[in-house]
């Protein structure tokens, strides 16, 4: 740039001319670089995400289709196109049906009771209770757990009725015959369901305090002076208030029940070599699409039970949120509220500028 | 639920309803309601955490204990046999290596995806660009999918390069994950006022200083709850790990499952195993439950 000046001739006004050019050039490039981070850094912030998420996480999941419409042997690679031939096999493939059996089983008795206890959890926290802090660490402590020490924790609580075992002890201390816990179909359901329990419903019930701790306590008092108990006050204003919190717990256990691998994978190893019991009597979806790919090593079926899996996981969301959001908003007493006190705010508002 | 009957219903019938009106002062802080709960309300919790804790030191009870604790119905005396099966688990197990890979998987993982959920978070809050919004659904609705079943392309990827059996091949598929960009977002569009991050750029910050010197000061706190969240979900990581590592270069919980392989189970030594690797992170909860629990909290609400 220097060099530009010095080439100039040695007349007072050339060199001013060349003085307002030079300054009126650099300004334009420094607006232009500044224009051009101004647009461009925003797409460079969020490249990183993108790329590496397509990398691992988008183009894994739709090449999963592509392996799942063909021959394909895990370790010597793809051989021939078969169309949908593997997904017919999957849906005609007993194993694949008693693993979607299993899977819902453990699911539907994992989510039910850990929905119900992290209600009562909550509502109970939500109480003017002393030593909230310490009460609050008790209730989350099987969180930090990791699933894999859970597992080997519960599957040695769980065994058959010749081994002693904590759950049949106390089975039998109540009375009762020892049951088959890894043996038989619902006892190993219930007690793989026990172990997810177990882990989240004190995190479950800290989500859900958190938002009762959010309803408006005027709307309690307002329904107590309505002569509302307090199990009315929580199916009618907790409940319906504390909604999108319910809803996302239930999303968000459904992802994750639907895909449990290493609880029944853990449950029961010196049987089958950890495939879900001798008899396939709790191996889950997820557990029979490993089988499938790492010891079978049929990439092609595996792929396809995956696809299976995938669409089930979406539209069984799907149907928890759709139910969730109607089972709850049936008391529709806090909407009502909600609108009530839009209505009065506007009748402020009015208020006001009629004033004015 | 008829448990929560009675425990709700023992605590407001302490304060009759007439009484209402001349504590309005009180009640509008939300104490007149239910201002003493009743003995059930601790029973039944304390009940709930006597379930939760047991199971934990039963697990030591027996893992410290000889043959006749098993026998027992609700054995409570740990014994003296925790050290010899400590000893037996390292013998049959890499666990200090394995520790050391969780460590160094979950360390990577956590800084990775915390820098980079900050980075874009900070521009789908803050900044103006084409396809903002199509582009934030596009990762909402990924938060939705599991991608876990994808891991069979995933190895196939993993294999062509070389990297099963090497902890890479676990922390390159964590290195983003949606939900941290989505916590970001949420939470920088709600602290940083657009006029501060003007006023930055009229003070000639360019756009990356704007991002060091506004929104990364802000984002703090919510970059503290990512990072212990995502932390977690690196440690607990088992399906993936457990397919591409094998039993010589394991992470903590590939190795704790390989305690149960063979035909004999040894469940003292598997029970040994599970204690060891939860100690740790008991004392962590210890020092650091507060803010695990705040983070709970406040990750529901934006979540």
């Amino acid at each position: 740039m220097s060099s530009m000046l010095g080439q100039g001739p040695p007349e007072a006004v050339v060199e001013t001319e060349w003085a307002e050019a030079e300054r009126r050039r650099s300004l334009t490039w420094r607006q232009r670089l500044s224009r051009f981070d101004l647009k461009a850094s925003p797409y460079l912030y969020i490249s990183p995400f993108f790329i590496v998420f397509g990398i691992v996480g988008l183009f894994p999941l739709v090449y999963t289709l592509y392996v799942a419409l063909h021959d394909w042997d895990l370790l010597s690679g793809k051989e021939a196109f078969v169309g949908f031939e593997n997904f017919a096999w999957a849906l005609g493939d007993q194993f694949f049906w008693n693993s979607i059996v299993n899977t819902v089983s453990i699911f539907l008795l994992s989510t039910i009771p850990q929905l119900i206890g992290a209600l009562v959890i909550a509502a109970l926290l939500d109480q003017q209770i002393r030593a909230k802090t310490t009460w609050r660490m008790g209730v989350l402590l099987p969180y930090v757990v990791t699933p894999v020490a859970v597992a080997l924790i519960f599957s040695s609580v769980f065994r058959n009725a010749g081994d002693a075992s904590l759950a049949n002890n106390i089975v039998e201390a109540l009375g009762f015959e020892p049951i088959e816990w890894k043996r038989e179909r619902l006892p190993s359901h219930i007690a793989i369901a026990t172990m997810v329990n177990w882990r989240w419903t004190g995190y479950n019930a800290l989500i859900l305090l958190s938002a009762m701790q959010a309803v408006p306590r005027d709307l309690y008092e307002a329904a107590a002076i309505d002569g509302a108990g307090a199990i009315k006050r929580f199916f009618s204003v907790t409940l319906p208030s504390i909604r999108p919190t319910l809803i996302f717990v239930v999303v968000t256990a459904t992802v994750y029940g639907l895909q449990i691998f290493a609880e029944p994978r853990l449950y029961d190893v010196s049987n089958a070599g950890g495939i879900g019991g001798a008899d396939r009597q709790f191996q889950t979806t997820v557990l029979y699409l490993w089988e499938l790919a790492f010891f079978r090593r049929n990439s092609g079926r595996a792929s396809a039970v995956a696809w299976l899996l995938f669409l089930l996981i979406i539209s069984i969301g799907l149907i928890n949120f759709v139910i969730s959001k109607r089972l709850v908003a049936g008391e529709g007493e806090n909407q009502l509220s909600r609108r009530e006190r839009r209505a009065l705010a506007r009748a402020e508002k009015d208020r006001k500028a009629v004033a004015r | 639920m008829t448990a929560l009957g009675t425990s709700q219903q023992g605590a407001p019938s302490a304060i009759p309803v007439p009484q209402e009106e001349p504590r309005r002062r009180r009640s509008r802080r939300g104490v007149g309601l239910n201002r003493r709960p009743g003995f059930v309300v601790y029973l039944i919790l304390g009940l709930s955490v006597l379930i939760f804790a047991y199971p934990l030191w039963w697990s030591f009870v027996v893992a410290s204990g000889t043959n006749a604790t098993r026998g027992q119905t609700l054995p409570f005396i740990p014994g003296p046999n925790f050290m010899k099966n400590v000893n037996a688990v390292l013998e049959a197990v890499p666990f200090w290596k394995a520790l050391g890979n969780s460590v160094i998987v979950s360390t990577v993982v956590t800084i990775s995806v915390v820098t980079f959920s900050t980075l874009a978070g900070y521009a789908f809050a803050k900044l103006r660009f084409k396809g903002r919004d199509g582009l934030m659904i596009f990762v909402i609705a990924t938060m939705a999918i599991p991608t876990q079943l994808g891991i069979i392309p995933l190895f196939m990827v993993m294999r062509t390069l070389g990297w099963v059996g090497d902890i890479k091949a676990v922390i390159v598929p964590m290195l983003v994950t949606a939900f941290g960009v989505f916590l970001m977002r949420q939470y920088l569009s709600g602290v940083i006022p657009d006029e501060l991050i003007e006023a930055a750029r009229v003070d000639g910050c360019n756009q990356i200083r704007t991002f060091w010197n506004v929104a990364v000061p802000a984002a703090r706190p919510a970059m503290a709850i990512l990072a212990l969240f995502t932390f977690m979900l690196a440690w607990t990581d088992f399906l993936w790990p457990m397919v591409v590592l094998n039993a010589q270069n394991p992470t903590l919980q590939t190795a704790l499952a390989n305690l149960q392989s063979g035909y004999y189970i040894d469940y003292s030594i598997v029970l040994a195993g599970a204690v060891m690797a939860t100690i740790p992170v008991l004392f962590l909860y210890i020092a650091a439950g507060k803010q695990l629990i705040s983070g709970i909290m406040a990750g529901a609400v934006k979540g």
